[in-house]
């Protein structure tokens, strides 16, 4: 994208990002070539099926694969930096403090047996450099800023229900003030009022904080709601990027036209699946990994994979039509 | 589908009893928790707390029982299919108390009440192929009378859902995607023709690419089979998908009853209200327009479910009333129901 403004620069650009797993079956290529931009102050989506590579690729670029796990190469930049390739303990000033991961599931990962504030806290004093009392003030502050009564410092994961443990998550994974924050399947297993506060809180940091929210989901309506450009996964790769309306208005890759047309959503009458299934990590069709399942595919869609191309301002596509 | 003859037995058998195929009489559940060991003190939880509702037989319908996590749902179905028994209240189906079908008809229940359960994993065996789920009702039910009959009955039902016999045959549930897990499911209910599918979130699992698929084949069962459905879901764009009729429950109640269309049109509950502009719909031009005020969604007091209304902790328009009863489920216009004291003046 050529743009010079504040607003356009990257934050992070992921390169041809490959992360293969080992296996008895011989190399599963979880992400196979991964390339992305996300820029300052936006919400960033991740769209794609289960399988597809979402949850890897994050793991790529927060650096997190562990064996069975490798990366065999690309790049993922943050901030003119490489990820891959700086030392353990810079990635360590980095992590929380500039860049902030919610994992899938996140919500129970909190300690049942310690208090809200101190699991707070221990997180503020390891990345930062506060005292006890500071981090507890920041970390007071933090949960009424998520909209959570401060009685929550001194209660137990127990006695809280889902959403609210979500939002503790959040309140300290933005109490660094990172630049970046990386949810992983945020309202999964939410329930759909929760949903709605919780998407809208992480759109409130872009908003609020001017930070870059990358939102990763199989679900195509809360990207719908809240993202500004999205990246559509399938089988490993990225096959779609373009600003939310553009790809919800005009998809170009038959995929993403495909997964559109397939969520059922009130008041819409045509909704039709994708036939088919999704390949597997251990054997990706050649060619375009979709072709067996597109409606479109031709003779050179079989043999010749497609790589990813600027087809208009900001819109990226890997399709041979 | 060459099913018309079979449905059409059906509707011939269905005229002899003309009772509402499902009727719920003040359903209530009370769960026991806590207590173990003396260290933790013993606590109630009313899961359902007097539902009535009632699916008809003169014409096969998709009823949606939609509501949020902990709202009683599952118990509902698992009473319904006999799994649980309800602490007060009953479930007729045809007329005829679930108890004394499971006594006195048991395999004919088993064969009208077919259920789909949210995680398709765990119906298989996971040491044996997966065609044995299909062979054992087959043998059970007797609906083939030999060997190769039987194979020729998979294969063809299989390939009314559209799976592959040659591609599932034979393997082994942990080789299946849950989506092929869960269309196979849907083989063994099209083979059983029940009267009635009681469905538990079935498609939470499946991808979205081939949910609509997984519905598809409902709507046709109802169309082609006159097959009814309770589908359980949270999810309202699933529900206003598949349904015919929607019913919603919060926290044990049900609150509101109607057509489809209506309920998500203009609904009449303030919490279907709420769960109707919670809604994410797929289309960026169509955005949320209130935030939702999250400090007003969890109080810490719970629900102190008996005296007043579910919902009047959170309801923007709970009046003195709302705290001290409970307002009955009643008819607020034609084919609709809520129980909210907003209407009434209407009674």
């Amino acid at each position: 994208m050529r743009c010079e403004s504040e607003r356009c620069m990257s934050v992070l650009e992921v390169q041809d990002l490959k992360v293969y797993y080992e296996s008895v079956w011989g190399g599963y290529k979880a992400v196979d070539g991964a390339s992305l931009k996300a820029y300052r102050n936006e919400v960033f989506s991740i769209a794609g099926e289960s399988g597809c590579g979402k949850s890897t690729l994050v793991d790529g670029i927060l650096r997190l694969v562990k064996p069975p796990g490798y990366i065999p190469s690309g790049r993922v930049i943050f901030e003119g930096t490489n990820l891959l390739e700086i030392p353990e303990d810079e990635l360590r000033g980095i992590r929380w403090v500039k860049m902030a991961y919610i994992p899938q599931g996140a919500m129970n990962s909190l300690n049942p047996v310690i208090r809200v504030e101190e699991q707070m806290t221990d997180a503020i004093i390891d990345h930062g450099s506060m005292n006890k009392e500071e981090a507890r003030e920041l970390a007071i502050s933090m949960l009424k800023e998520v909209g959570l009564p401060v009685e929550v410092a001194r209660m137990y994961p127990h006695e809280l229900s889902g959403g609210m443990k979500q939002r503790v998550i959040i309140a300290t994974a933005i109490a660094l003030k990172p630049i970046l924050i990386i949810a992983d399947e945020p309202t999964t297993a939410l329930d759909v009022i929760v949903q709605k506060g919780i998407l809208e809180l992480l759109r409130s940091l872009k908003e609020k904080y001017g930070m870059t929210v990358i939102v990763v989901s199989h679900d195509m309506a809360a990207h719908a709601q809240v993202a500004d450009r999205i990246a559509i996964m399938y089988a490993g790769k990225v096959v779609e990027i373009g600003s939310i309306y553009d790809l919800f208005e005009e998809p170009l890759h038959p995929y993403t036209k495909g997964l559109i047309s397939a969520i059922p959503a009130i008041g819409k009458k045509y909704v039709k699946g994708i036939p088919g299934l999704a390949p597997s990590p251990l054997d990706w069709p050649q060619g375009c990994r979709f072709h067996p399942r597109c409606p479109h595919a031709k003779d050179i869609c079989g043999e010749v994979e497609p790589s990813m191309k600027e087809v208009g301002p900001g819109r990226h596509l890997a399709c041979h039509s | 589908m060459d099913l018309e003859g079979t449905s059409r037995a059906i509707l011939e058998r269905e005229k002899i009893v003309s009772q509402p195929l499902v009727e719920t009489k003040n359903l209530s559940k009370v769960y026991k928790i806590g207590g173990g060991l003396g260290l933790v003190s013993r606590r109630t939880i009313k899961a359902l707390d007097a539902v009535s509702f009632t699916i008809p037989s003169d014409k096969a319908a998709i009823t949606a029982l939609v509501g949020e996590s902990g709202s009683g749902k599952t118990t509902i179905a698992r009473i319904i299919l006999g799994l649980l028994e309800p602490t007060l209240g009953e479930v007729l189906y045809k007329g005829r108390r679930i108890p004394d079908w499971l006594k006195k008809n048991r395999m004919e229940y088993l064969r009208e009440v077919q259920p789909i359960f949210q995680d398709p994993y765990s119906v298989y065996n996971p040491f044996y192929r997966v065609e044995r789920v299909l062979e054992k009702i087959i043998k059970k039910f007797k609906l083939a009378s030999g060997k190769a009959e039987m194979r020729e009955i998979i294969s063809k039902t299989m390939k009314d859902i559209g799976l592959r016999p040659e591609d599932l045959l034979g393997r082994y549930p942990h080789q299946l995607s849950g989506g092929e897990r869960q269309r196979f499911m849907l083989t063994r209910i099209l083979l059983m023709k029940p009267r009635l599918i009681v469905a538990d979130e079935p498609v939470s699992m499946i991808d979205v690419s081939l949910r609509s698929i997984f519905l598809d084949h409902l709507t046709s069962f109802k169309d082609k089979l006159g097959v009814s459905c309770l589908y359980i879901t949270h999810d309202l764009n699933v529900a206003s998908y598949v349904a015919d009729s929607i019913l919603v429950l919060c926290h044990g109640r049900l609150v509101e009853e109607g057509p489809k269309d209506a309920v998500i049109g203009d609904p009449l509950h303030p919490y279907t209200k709420l769960l109707v502009s919670s809604i994410a719909i797929p289309d960026p031009r169509r955005r949320w327009k209130e935030k939702t005020d999250l400090t007003s969604i969890e109080s810490f007091e719970e629900l102190k479910i008996g005296e007043g209304c579910v919902f009047s902790a959170r309801c923007p328009y709970a009046k003195e009333v709302c705290k001290q009863k409970a307002p009955p489920l009643a008819q607020i216009r034609s084919e609709r129901k809520a129980s909210c004291f907003l209407y009434s003046d209407f009674e």
